[in-house]
């Protein structure tokens, strides 16, 4: 689908798009569960839980045993899902997700929501910046970051149809919205949206809209920026990072998460067994944010398109040495 | 020794849990390493389940969708579990003194990938009783008459996790999960009173809403009763107090905190042995 010109009008947050897509799973397959920790009205299970109660679990501020009840669910047929905000469901949850789930090979669909920082007023204690990293290091596990509601539901959707189990990770900001409702997706398949042989943006969740900015805005002075969308960050699309380094030579990997042990991190590692090129990265810089708006907050701590264009104008210059 | 149809009578019992005491001093004693004080304290409360017809099961079919579920949370007893489920005919007798050596089905803490019949990996304590639970949830949406049996450490309740599934268990009236606390009074470093005492642990449970039985833990027609009496317990789960003494059966293993997790040597394998003969 590349193109040159994205209206990004506003959308829905991702979140929402989860909510919707658990409802429509729910009536599909009377197999599907969800476990939530009191969140419910926040992650957006509760119009589950309103239209299937019997097979809501309300599990109480308790999410290491909200993990282990999903595994077992899980271990018993059930497609189940478990949600909370990302830094909970993944930080106090980790251990269960480690031993109930990824170790015994048990299939547990978990979605974070609230994720990055653009949660905002807040603050740090509810900001999940080191979620994709934790997933990423549970073996079997795919991890996926959609940039918008649509892709958020068709995502949710194959998630659940994966027979592994996947981290899924939300937003509580609206986000613009990047795709056509018929658009469709694959989990591990990147998306490239826009053409160009200058410079790759690779990005995930809410950068990519601010990455697909950065590309309007340097196209506009003639250079041509290849933004991919890399929604799945585990299984990688390697093929998709080896061809942009070949045809490019720099990728800037932007991403709403700490630069330790995100996509950036993973992507230099792919490029360093295919075909090595520049590099650098938009990201949390070892540190944690801390309340504001989502957009003071996101503006702050580096991550608008401003920064993505800077990133992307310093690596051009190293380029073109 | 079929399990399903045809509990066995006392003496059968009594029989096999000496014959699993000797699984388990030979494994440990095999391996040089491993955990016999806490599976010895166990071997009535897991003989009762597979071979009292507690635990309705076939080894021929182990995925059974209504079979009763177990889960050792306390997975470094494992040599009682592998021991009985051998016997139960679920994987090979003769390949017990493998245990935790490489590629071997009996690792040293409970894992599915390479033993598949049993329900979960365990090894990292406080998270049995959370599966279990989810189990019991799955078999009351599918209507089944599944029951989900998960038995704790004493030491292993002390994980805050285990209270969090307790009020979980109790606030959703799961009464086809059953805990069974192997209650013998010692954790690795001494004994539990010294370490981060329980009692009143039958308080503790009940104020967390759960039917609670004490009993002799060794005393087979006492488990057996209490098995019944929490298949009988409707509206809320059940917990298990058994009472028990860790290193059951072998006189110089019992109630000595050194046998947690130290493997006999060949002289007191022998020695084990002749009290088990």
């Amino acid at each position: 689908m590349t193109q040159t010109k994205f209206e990004l009008k506003m959308g829905g947050a991702t979140r929402a798009a989860f909510g919707k897509a658990l409802v429509e799973l729910g009536r599909e397959n009377s197999n599907v569960v969800v476990c939530d920790a009191d969140l419910s009205k926040s992650t957006n299970t509760a119009g589950f839980a309103k239209e299937f109660p019997e097979r809501f679990f309300s599990c109480g501020i308790a999410e290491a045993n909200m993990v282990a009840i999903g595994a077992g669910l899980a271990s018993a047929g059930k497609v189940a899902f478990v949600s909370s905000f990302s830094c909970f469901v993944l930080n106090k949850g980790f251990e269960q997700l480690r031993v109930t789930a990824a170790y015994p090979q048990v299939p547990i669909k978990v979605v974070g929501t609230h994720s990055g920082i653009s949660i905002g007023e807040d603050g740090p204690s509810q900001m999940s910046i080191e979620d994709i990293a934790l997933a990423c290091s549970l073996p079997g596990f795919a991890v996926i970051d959609p940039a918008d509601e649509v892709s958020m539901k068709s995502l949710v959707k194959s998630a659940a149809a994966l027979p592994g189990s996947v981290f899924i990770r939300a937003g509580r900001a609206n986000a613009p919205v990047i795709y056509g409702a018929e658009h469709t997706f694959e989990i591990g398949k990147a998306i490239g949206l826009t053409a160009g042989n200058d410079l790759t943006i690779i990005a995930h969740g809410l950068l990519v809209a601010e990455a697909l900015r950065t590309s309007m805005a340097l196209g506009a002075e003639g250079v041509g920026v290849r933004v991919i969308d890399m929604h799945t960050i585990k299984p990688l699309d390697e093929a998709a990072i080896a061809k942009a380094a070949r045809e490019t030579g720099a990728i800037l990997v932007a991403e709403e998460h700490l630069v330790d042990g995100g996509l950036g991190v993973r992507v230099a590692q792919s490029v360093t067994k295919s075909h090595p090129c520049l590099m650098d990265y938009v990201g949390i810089q070892n540190t944690y944010a801390e309340s504001g708006s989502p957009e003071a907050v996101l503006d702050k701590y580096g991550l608008v398109a401003r920064d993505v264009t800077a990133a992307a104008r310093r690596l051009l210059a190293r380029k073109r040495g | 020794m079929a399990t399903l149809t045809q509990p066995q009578s006392a003496e059968q019992l009594a029989a096999v849990c000496k014959t699993i005491r000797r699984h388990i001093i030979n494994m440990v004693g095999a391996a040089k390493s491993g955990h016999p004080g806490g599976s010895l304290s166990a071997v009535e409360l897991l003989v009762s389940l597979y071979f009292g017809g507690q635990l309705k099961h076939d080894p021929k079919n182990p995925e059974w969708k209504d079979r009763d579920r177990f889960i050792l949370s306390k997975g470094h007893a494992c040599p009682v579990l592998y021991a009985v489920m051998a016997e139960a005919g679920y994987c090979p007798v003769d390949k017990l003194n493998t245990l935790r050596q490489l590629g071997s089905i009996y690792q040293g803490h409970p894992d599915r990938r390479f033993l598949p019949s049993l329900e979960a990996s365990t090894g990292s304590l406080g998270q049995g009783l959370s599966v279990a639970l989810g189990m019991g949830f799955a078999a009351r949406l599918d209507k089944s008459p599944s029951r989900a049996y998960v038995v704790l450490g004493d030491g292993e309740i002390q994980e805050g996790q285990i209270w969090e599934a307790a009020m979980f268990g109790a606030y959703h009236k799961l009464d086809n999960v059953c805990a069974i606390v192997d209650y013998n009074k010692i954790q690795l470093d001494g004994w539990v009173k010294d370490i981060m005492g329980l009692e009143p642990l039958g308080d503790k449970w009940r104020a967390f809403g759960w039917h609670v039985v004490e009993f002799d833990g060794h005393d087979l027609a006492k488990v057996d009763a209490a098995f019944n009496e929490a298949r009988n317990t409707k509206g809320k789960p059940t917990c298990l107090l058994a009472h028990t003494v860790k290193g059951k059966g072998v006189s110089f293993m019992e109630n000595n905190p050194k046998w947690h997790g130290v493997a006999p040597n060949a002289d007191e394998i022998a020695a084990a042995l002749k009290e088990l003969a």
